[in-house]
């Protein structure tokens, strides 16, 4: 037998397929960033004022723990690259961790939220002006489905560890890493669009 | 199958699968036979739309009450726009011809990611059974129109929820299918593709994906907003909460208008690849018309309001809108042009492919042309929601895409199945369906123009005669597409064999057996020329010199 088994691979491929879908959904929340800046053009002061009941601190907080889970998730390819198989496991580890705290603090924010009355239908925002019944469906649309997408990046996320693990990902093919890394700087990368626009600007 | 054909490869329908039986199908991520699998799907979604159509018209045999309830006249508009829309005319071109033949065409073993393509078509089966199940919950089907307006769509007491569902399913199967062929054609076109190398429905699929890619994500997000709104009461669009209805249909758009260009540029694509093969001459402004397909889905993208003109909107924005739209004309008719002078002085073969080729040029010009007529402001406040708008959209949707669906089906059913079909039914079944589409859907063109409204259940005795010429047209055409399809049914088994080659194509395609071995290419081919080099037919002054 003189022929010899190619593994088929094209990394450049599988990465132009991963971005397409990520602009696919950078398209998804731009949609809803239309509607947000329709509604904020269109009532200014009520925007305004029900931006000013979120915590902004919370939101803070909540920047910082994703930016750094988006530092460890790019540190863990470094070391994957460097054959430093347990160090990108714990860096991939610490970033699920990072998304979990990320999730039980919007748990914490959004129950506040309910508790004080504000949620679709209720009476309480039913009785506020249209401005901020619209603020608030889109603050709770926008950051819900952006959580969605946490969660479904923790699941990508705890995937990619079993790889590492059983060695499917190693030195000379981590596509499927940086994938799952690129994945996740799209979740941080959003968030960092929906912190101002919902915590900053008053 | 005897042993004395070992030589050759088995073709791909006698592969050797994981899965036996229908598991080897469902379960397969073979670019062909996922093509079979939704040629099936939507054929069969397309006779059901259909037959609500036939209905539809048979309705409107008299001005009064003829058949059904006003109720069920609204859920079959809607049914029959859902269906062909989103089950028929979107996936039809990229997921049934562009699956089987891109890999063919470009000269690969597969699209890049054949296992998405799998999860594409389940998707695809997953939204059209939700869209079919909701026709049969208690609640009934959905009676909003295909297009979902609020706040209508927010207050209905029918099946809303499951039919937005399985719109936003059917979006996501697009996408992954449009982001798999873009990867598919950067990556893997044979050595020698050049990108001007590479026939122009391959071009057309490109541009199509970057389509399906940016523009579906849209629809998605809306119709998922609309499905929040009346699952949770929050206040999106709703206007009683403070919402705009008009922003809904602004979103609405920016998706469905490019949309067309998914459906019609795909067909532009079949059609200048099926002309050259019957003129047997290259084509005309091979360039023109590929750029032309980037320049209509780009500029195709940016048209949307054209659909709201009525609605309120700034005059500077109507103006903007009227004149993007007149744009898009410009790389429409430099296709148009180009496959009339690729015909002209060439040497034709009038076969079924071709015929049908025709009747796209034809009726995608009335299409076109009523389009420019709506997209001219001072019109189109006089025709909005007439049965004008609906005759100009058959007139491309089906005119158009429909048309070329079936030419590409009987040019490249040899290649599919590995048979031919008898030519004279065909050619009836053309006749008929050519036909009976002009008595039923020019009438409509005149209707509209006289004020009839679109989707009423009754209307004025001053029409009648043009409604039911209307009709009598769309007994006329389903006769020929019925004659079309059993014609095809019946070659599966009685066919002779077909030839590799039995049209004399150029396309990488026409080099492999029919059907194609399931690796498609022993050896991956090296192109050296274009994908219409007919220079054998073409004047021999050079060969005289």
């Amino acid at each position: 037998m003189t022929t010899t088994v190619i593994k088929h691979r094209d990394d450049v491929g599988s990465r132009m397929g991963l971005w397409l879908f990520l602009f696919s959904e950078l398209i998804l929340f731009g949609g809803m960033f239309i509607i947000y800046a329709v509604y904020r053009f269109k009532h200014p002061e009520e925007f305004r004022l029900a931006a000013a009941e979120l915590d902004s601190f919370i939101g803070t907080i909540n920047t910082i723990i994703l930016l750094t889970s988006s530092l460890t998730v790019a540190m863990s390819i470094t070391a994957i690259r460097q054959d430093k198989k347990y160090f990108s496991m714990a860096l991939v580890g610490t970033t699920i961790v990072l998304a979990f705290v990320f999730l039980v603090n919007k748990y914490f924010e959004w129950s506040h939220k309910i508790s004080i009355g504000i949620y679709p239908r209720s009476p309480d925002l039913l009785n506020k002006p249209p401005g901020e019944i619209l603020y608030f469906g889109l603050y709770y649309v926008m950051t819900g489905l952006h959580a969605l997408h946490v969660i479904i990046g923790i699941i990508v996320l705890a995937v990619m560890f079993g790889f590492i693990a059983t060695g499917k990902i190693n030195q000379h093919s981590f596509v499927h890493l940086e994938a799952g890394g690129l994945y996740w700087h799209l979740v941080d990368i959003i968030w960092i669009f929906l912190f101002p626009l919902f915590y900053l600007i008053q | 199958m005897t042993t004395a054909t070992v030589a050759a490869e088995p073709d791909f329908y006698h592969e050797k699968t994981r899965f036996k039986g229908i598991f080897g199908w469902i379960f397969s991520t073979d670019h062909k036979r996922i093509g079979i699998l939704y040629l099936i799907a939507i054929i069969t979604f397309f006779l059901a739309g259909m037959t609500i159509g036939v209905l539809m018209r048979l309705e409107m045999l008299y001005p009064e009450n003829t058949i059904v309830t006003a109720q069920t006249y609204n859920m079959f508009f809607t049914l029959h726009g859902i269906i062909m829309i989103f089950l028929v005319l979107i996936p039809v071109f990229p997921a049934v011809f562009g699956n089987f033949f891109l890999p063919l065409m470009i000269g690969a073993k597969d699209v890049f990611f054949p296992r998405l393509n799998l999860l594409s078509w389940w998707l695809f089966m997953a939204g059209g059974t939700l869209a079919l199940v909701s026709l049969f919950l208690p609640g009934g089907a959905a009676d909003t129109g295909w297009t979902f307006y609020v706040p209508y769509s927010i207050r209905s007491n029918t099946n809303i929820i499951p039919a937005l569902m399985a719109a936003f399913i059917l979006g996501f199967s697009s996408i992954l299918t449009g982001l798999n062929f873009i990867t598919t054609i950067h990556r893997m076109r044979a050595p020698g593709m050049t990108w001007f190398k590479m026939p122009l429905f391959t071009w057309s699929l490109y541009a199509t994906g970057w389509v399906q890619v940016l523009a579906t994500p849209v629809i998605g997000i809306t119709l998922l907003l609309v499905t929040i709104e009346r699952l949770f009461g929050v206040g999106i669009f709703d206007p009683t909460l403070g919402g705009d209805p008009v922003l809904y249909q602004h979103l609405f758009w920016m998706y469905s208008h490019p949309a067309v260009y998914i459906i019609i540029l795909p067909a532009m694509g079949v059609v200048s690849d099926i002309i050259p093969v019957f003129a047997r001459r290259t084509i005309f402004g091979y360039k023109f018309i590929a750029y032309s397909s980037l320049a209509i889905a780009s500029v195709g993208s940016l048209v949307w309001a054209h659909h709201m003109f009525t609605v309120g909107m700034s005059n500077t924005g109507m103006f903007m809108f009227s004149l993007l739209t007149f744009l898009v004309a410009i790389p429409s008719a430099i296709k148009v042009f180009n496959w009339i002078a690729t015909l002209y002085k060439g040497s034709i073969v009038l076969e079924v492919p071709l015929l049908f080729m025709l009747a796209f040029i034809v009726q995608f010009s009335i299409g076109g042309l009523t389009g420019l007529m709506l997209g001219a402001l001072s019109v189109n406040i006089h025709v909005t929601d007439t049965y004008f708008v609906v005759g100009h959209f058959h007139y491309v949707m089906f005119g158009g895409t429909g048309f070329a669906l079936f030419g590409a089906l009987h040019y490249w059913f040899p290649k599919m199945f590995g048979r031919m079909y008898k030519k004279r039914p065909a050619f009836i079944g053309w006749l008929f369906m050519t036909i009976g589409f002009n008595i039923l859907y020019f009438p409509m063109l005149i209707l509209g123009y006289m004020g009839m409204p679109r989707r009423y259940y009754h209307y004025l005795q001053e029409f009648q005669s043009l409604q039911q010429l209307s009709t009598v047209g769309s007994w006329i055409m389903v006769a020929g597409i019925l004659l079309l399809i059993v014609n095809l049914i019946v070659s599966l088994r009685r066919g002779d064999k077909a030839p590799a080659n039995p049209w004399g194509g150029k396309t990488l395609e026409w080099t492999v057996s029919s059907p194609p071995p399931t690796e498609n290419f022993h050896t991956i081919p090296v192109v050296t020329t274009g994908p219409y080099d007919y220079s054998e037919y073409e004047k021999p002054s050079s060969e005289l010199s």
